[in-house]
């Protein structure tokens, strides 16, 4: 008897597992998996999303480009659409983990400005695997009250007097960035001397650095924790409506330009869903959701005429005359032996 | 008494299961990547790769600091369990409550807390400012590491050496005040010695997790100061290189063994002593 009532437990022990393994979604039109920036897009476009096309969002989100890739190549999870920036694209492409997309299905992409794709042409010949989503700039947010001098150069973030009062970005490139700009470098460079060059001016910064951060540059500026930080322009439009007494600026040794964009992962189960999904944020009235919610620059030319208030429409921070700048460049993908040589110096100059 | 035995056995196999699941297969994982390398073939270099300067001095910062916390746990843990042993019944398991309540919240938040807590304009300094003192400036060094360290894990010491102090029998401390002990004789002689298993158990308890921590570096230190665990994490999640990685965590895993045999001698060494 008792016997018997073992073998039972164990059974619905392993159909409760076998159950929660092969739960489907139940909404009719299927789901889509979704992997996007951590406060990348307005909530509320999602459950639009789900109430016009009957599909479930199934949504994930990713900090920087480096811990979103390993998870995306070892398939741990399968998504079916994906937010990553240029280079990390262009990776993905070259070790083959995106699909081409169907431009037929997604017409909204027309939306998208004509400059913008032209831009993306870098990472993506051709335009045929990527929708540009957002795109900006990296420069300096300082604090009025704490900066009395004009900030237009990089090299303040090495100034003796702004030390524990500076904030840089915890992520391999946008750190590398900086130092080789200053420098005068390509920040693409694989020369070993400029690496060395800037690896050991990024040491020369750190005991000034108060912390290396990503997402908290944002926080830590608007509540006054530190004078200068690095940050991506996106953000520039948020922490000052937060907090006016901040500044953004596209720094003269010039600076990255970015583009994150909508991508199709070739072992996407929904592609159908996906493509809705990116037509769907293509859409003019969501792509200004989005815009007003994360406050990124949006490449949507459609959803810009939309904008009502026009100091917002016409901001120099949201959709700067980047003809004004010179040195201006794209991250390309370095190859491995390229990332691992970034990554090794950079871990160098973190555990000095 | 034979089908007993072999329902037992039955019943055991939820566990089993989670077993191999959850434990056997990850570890024989960690070691298939710590020993090959990204195509695939035997190499013993991630293992060697601790002998890099980055890493051995992540490694060995890791070790002082999670040392220098398992003894302030201590010395805090000591006095408070015994306190508590001599308290009344209902003081006692309020005060127990006390000081397991903040476990209730997540240990993430609670190490995030202390960073608005310690930063430049954080809560302690407005009111140190207020109050016209001198601004504290620990947050983003090794000091606040270990701060958070003691505060995530002084519970896990204070339990196990509340619970083997609180256990030692009343007469075996009478019969030495008999015999003419002194306080610190019986102290040293009697309740430290009976206290060592609690005291082996805290230890583990404390200082594995902090050697191996890399959250409670990363919110404090500001990302400034690399433990051996944030190395590895970051071989996970920044440079996707999980061989180096694995091969870092498995050289992790040989001092945590060796930690373990150096408390088990004392351990043994300890109750021997009285049985």
């Amino acid at each position: 008897m008792k016997k018997k009532l073992c073998v039972l437990m164990l059974f619905a022990f392993v159909m409760a597992f076998g159950l929660t393994g092969c739960k489907k979604a139940d909404s009719s039109n299927g789901e889509v998996v979704v992997y996007n920036w951590g406060e990348y897009i307005d909530p509320e476009t999602l459950e639009l999303f789900e109430k016009e096309t009957g599909i479930k969002v199934i949504y994930d989100e990713f900090e920087t480009n480096e811990t979103m890739y390993p998870k995306v190549e070892a398939g741990a999870t399968v998504y079916d659409v994906i937010c990553p920036s240029d280079y990390t694209i262009r990776k993905m492409i070259e070790n083959d983990l995106l699909q081409e997309l169907n431009f037929d299905h997604i017409p909204n992409a027309k939306n998208i400005g004509k400059q913008y794709y032209d831009s993306a042409m870098e990472f993506d010949p051709g335009n045929l695997y990527a929708v540009p989503y957002c795109w900006g700039t990296v420069g300096i947010l300082y604090n009025k009250t704490m900066v009395d001098e004009p900030v237009d150069s990089w090299t303040i973030l090495w100034d003796p007097k702004y030390k524990d009062n500076i904030l840089m970005q915890d992520s391999v490139r946008d750190a590398f960035m900086v130092a080789l700009k200053t420098k005068g470098y390509s920040m693409n460079t694989l020369d070993l001397d400029e690496l060395n060059e800037a690896k050991n001016y990024l040491l020369e910064q750190k005991d000034l650095v108060q912390a290396y951060v990503v997402d908290q540059v944002r926080d830590k500026m608007i509540g006054n924790e530190a004078a200068l930080g690095v940050i991506y322009s996106g953000e520039a439009i948020y922490t000052q409506r937060e907090n006016p007494d901040l500044e953004y600026v596209i720094p003269k040794e010039g600076t990255n330009v970015w583009i994150d964009a909508w991508v199709i992962p070739k072992n996407a189960k929904n592609v159908e869903n996906a493509e809705k999904f990116i037509d769907f944020m293509c859409r003019p009235d969501i792509a200004l959701m989005n815009f007003d919610y994360i406050t990124y620059s949006t490449p949507n030319d459609a959803a810009r005429d939309l904008i009502e208030d026009e100091e917002i429409r016409n901001s120099t921070i949201a959709f700067p005359d980047l003809s004004q700048y010179e040195n201006l460049e794209t991250y390309t993908y370095l190859g491995q032996e390229g990332d691992e040589l970034y990554n090794e110096l950079w871990k160098e100059v973190k555990s000095e | 008494m034979n089908s007993l035995q072999r329902n037992k056995k039955l019943l055991g196999t939820p566990y089993f299961i989670w077993c191999a699941f959850f434990i056997i297969i990850p570890l024989g994982m960690v070691f298939y990547y710590g020993l090959t390398d990204r195509n695939g073939s035997l190499t013993f270099e991630n293992i060697a790769a601790i002998t890099q300067p980055e890493h051995i001095k992540g490694l060995f910062l890791a070790l002082g600091l999670s040392f220098l916390s398992t003894i302030i746990c201590i010395l805090l843990s000591y006095p408070l369990a015994m306190i508590l042993s001599a308290m009344k019944v209902s003081t006692k398991s309020f005060v127990v409550f006390i000081f397991i309540l903040p476990m209730w919240m997540n240990f993430l938040l609670r190490t995030m807390a202390w960073q608005t807590l310690l930063e430049k304009t954080g809560v302690i300094n407005s009111v140190l400012t207020f109050l016209n003192l001198p601004v504290l400036k620990i947050i983003n060094t090794p000091s606040a590491i270990v701060l958070g360290m003691v505060y995530n894990f002084l519970p896990f010491m204070v339990l196990p050496l509340y619970n083997c102090i609180s256990k030692i029998d009343e007469n075996v401390i009478n019969a030495a005040r008999d015999l003419g002990a002194n306080s610190i004789k019986v102290f040293t002689r009697i309740i430290l010695p009976l206290s060592v298993p609690g005291i082996i158990s805290g230890i583990t308890m404390v200082f594995i997790p902090a050697l191996t921590t890399f959250v409670i570096s990363k919110l404090l230190g500001g990302s400034k100061i690399l433990l051996i665990g944030n190395i590895i994490e970051e071989e996970f999640t920044q440079a996707s290189n999980w061989n180096l990685g694995s091969g870092l965590s498995i050289v992790l895993m040989i001092f945590i063994i060796i930690s373990i045999i150096i408390t088990n001698i004392f351990d043994k060494g300890g109750e021997s002593n009285f049985l």
